[in-house]
């Protein structure tokens, strides 16, 4: 089988096994120029093995994994452990794996909001700042495709937020595809064109309101997580603020929402605070 | 001027520190010393082996530590064993064998001493040949792969998911590692060459802010440990290979002092 020429990566009926027990198998997933492609799933679904099984890193122990010639790829693992026998600086993780003016470099950190942090030893980084650090290094090459492991884990309120609308953006400017794993249902659901739910195999997948409406998607996440989805869709009437009382659009506080989210204006979502409402309640 | 046994020393042990040092900074990096002790176990079995077939001490080494190192590199692919256990396991057989073998050869009387602790004031000029020709290949080679080699380091997945090749470069940095071994070994002996890897780098790591930095003054910190080590062997009546590696300790010590307060200032700084 060809890959089809849009395609910059795919995965065919791929599963990776280890130790005698599947990882994930039968995932079928492609990343086109342009599209974001999202995977969901509960702890230890699958969802970086898959990840790593489309960037070649991990064989596929069944099925197959394709990449298109010359993909110039930019990868934010889960996670990266520096250790402090070795003197990295950012300034010099930023060049890891190819050459960066100084000013490519710089403009990079600024798009993820880390400019200052250019001098700073990696191991002294939090890990929200870790985490803007890596993506900052990742677009920087100017990729094709994207891979973000988790990318706002660790990211502060006003981060994260950010850092989503980033995400479309550098897809917008870049015309890449990106491929990311998120636990964040909400946000998530916005900004995906596609979402493949996995769990040791494709539970399901489709658009964002095909999965949630999904019967197998609800069996996983729960009728509330659903429900929220749904909900996110909607334009909330009210913000959750970081001490749990809710704010009404009116300005009055209270204590909490119970029963009414049923009271949603039926709007465009919009990112920012409906998508941290959301997600605030969800946890 | 190299007629003077004592310059020669110098020369050679300048040589093998300069390209120590650097690689020693990926051994550091990549928590991996305990193979460059296996490798350098296992040299005394490619000295027994060089004896048996009478060639050229260095390449029997050389070839020893590859097929080592290749050994090792399927061994661990195969998952039999953990990898501090097979390390453990192969490390002592071949150091074994190789006494062994030695005790066979009635007919050759073969200096351990010199072997395990390094006889640098025996080296020759063929000897100082192979080591600048071997440390020559070995930067050359570190310099062309630096960038793909260290990504590797810092993240293998990393590496790997943006095309650089993380497992050639492991075989890459072990079979440097071994050519460095088969080198250093008459002048710090096997049981000292991990030493002259590791002690250099480590002093290096606290007085520089990049990679590169902590590779060139490991160099230049292995070099000054050889210099030093030597004069002291010669002014003490001491062994060289020792002498060498205690005069490289004493530059590690030097390096926590100053270090130490400076980055408890850091630390405050930060804080504040």
């Amino acid at each position: 089988m060809v890959l089809e020429k849009k395609q910059l990566v795919e995965l065919d009926r791929a599963g990776v096994r280890r130790g005698g027990s599947w990882l994930v198998r039968g995932v079928d997933l492609s990343v086109s120029p342009g599209e974001i492609v999202t995977l969901i799933g509960p702890n230890g679904s699958g969802k970086s093995t898959t990840a790593k099984m489309t960037l070649g890193i991990l064989k596929p122990s069944e099925g197959s994994s394709r990449r298109k010639a010359g993909l110039q790829v930019g990868y934010v693992p889960q996670k990266l452990a520096i250790d402090w026998t070795l003197p990295l600086t950012v300034q010099r993780f930023m060049r890891l794996t190819n050459r960066l003016t100084d000013e490519e470099c710089s403009q990079a950190l600024e798009q993820t909001g880390a400019s200052h942090l250019l001098r700073s030893e990696m191991r002294t980084l939090s890990g929200g700042e870790m985490q803007r650090v890596m993506l900052a290094r990742a677009i920087a090459r100017k990729p094709d495709l994207l891979v973000l492991d988790e990318p706002v884990q660790g990211v502060d309120y006003a981060g994260e937020i950010a850092i989503y609308g980033l995400i479309s953006d550098i897809r917008n400017a870049l015309g890449c595809g990106i491929l990311m794993i998120s636990h964040d249902l909400h946000v998530v659901m916005a900004a995906a064109d596609q979402v493949i739910c996995l769990n040791g195999h494709v539970c399901c997948r489709g658009t964002p309101s095909d999965v949630s409406n999904n019967e197998q998607y609800r069996a996983l996440f729960g009728a509330r997580a659903s429900a929220e989805l749904a909900v996110y869709q909607h334009k909330h009437n009210h913000v959750h603020l970081p001490d749990g009382s809710v704010m009404h659009a009116d300005g009055s506080v209270c204590e909490d929402c119970s029963g009414e989210h049923h009271g949603h204006d039926h709007e465009e979502a919009d990112t920012s605070e409906t998508a941290r409402g959301g997600a605030t309640h969800a946890g | 001027m190299l007629d003077d046994f004592f310059t020669r020393a110098l020369v050679a042990g300048v040589g093998v520190a300069l390209v120590a040092g650097p690689l020693g900074c990926f051994v550091i990096w990549r928590r991996m010393a305990y193979f460059g002790d296996t490798l350098s176990h296992a040299a005394l079995l490619g000295v027994a082996l060089s004896l048996l077939f009478d060639v050229n001490t260095t390449l029997a080494v050389g070839a020893t530590s590859v097929a080592l190192a290749l050994l090792l590199l399927s061994l661990r692919r195969s998952e039999l064993l953990s990898s501090d256990a097979l390390l453990g396991l192969l490390s002592h057989s071949a150091l074994a064998l190789g006494l062994v073998c030695l005790a066979f050869m009635t007919w050759v009387r073969v200096d351990l001493l010199g072997l395990l602790f390094g006889d640098i004031l025996a080296v020759t000029r063929t000897d100082i040949a192979m080591i600048y020709g071997g440390g020559a290949f070995v930067l050359f080679v570190l310099v062309v792969v630096w960038r793909r080699l260290f990504a590797a380091t810092v993240n293998p997945d990393l590496a790997g998911g943006e095309g650089l090749e993380p497992e050639k470069m492991e075989l890459v940095f072990m079979l440097l590692t071994a050519v460095v071994i088969a080198i250093s070994l008459k002048i710090v002996g096997a049981l000292l060459i991990t030493a002259l890897l590791i002690i250099p780098a480590a002093a290096a790591r606290r007085i520089s802010s990049t990679p590169e930095q902590m590779a060139c003054l490991a160099a230049v910190i292995g070099a000054v440990s050889v210099v030093g080590g030597l004069y002291g062997s010669l002014t003490y009546d001491t062994p060289s290979g020792p002498s060498i590696v205690v005069a490289a300790m004493l530059i590690f010590g030097l390096s926590l002092v100053p270090a130490g307060g400076l980055v408890r200032k850091m630390r405050q700084g930060s804080d504040q």
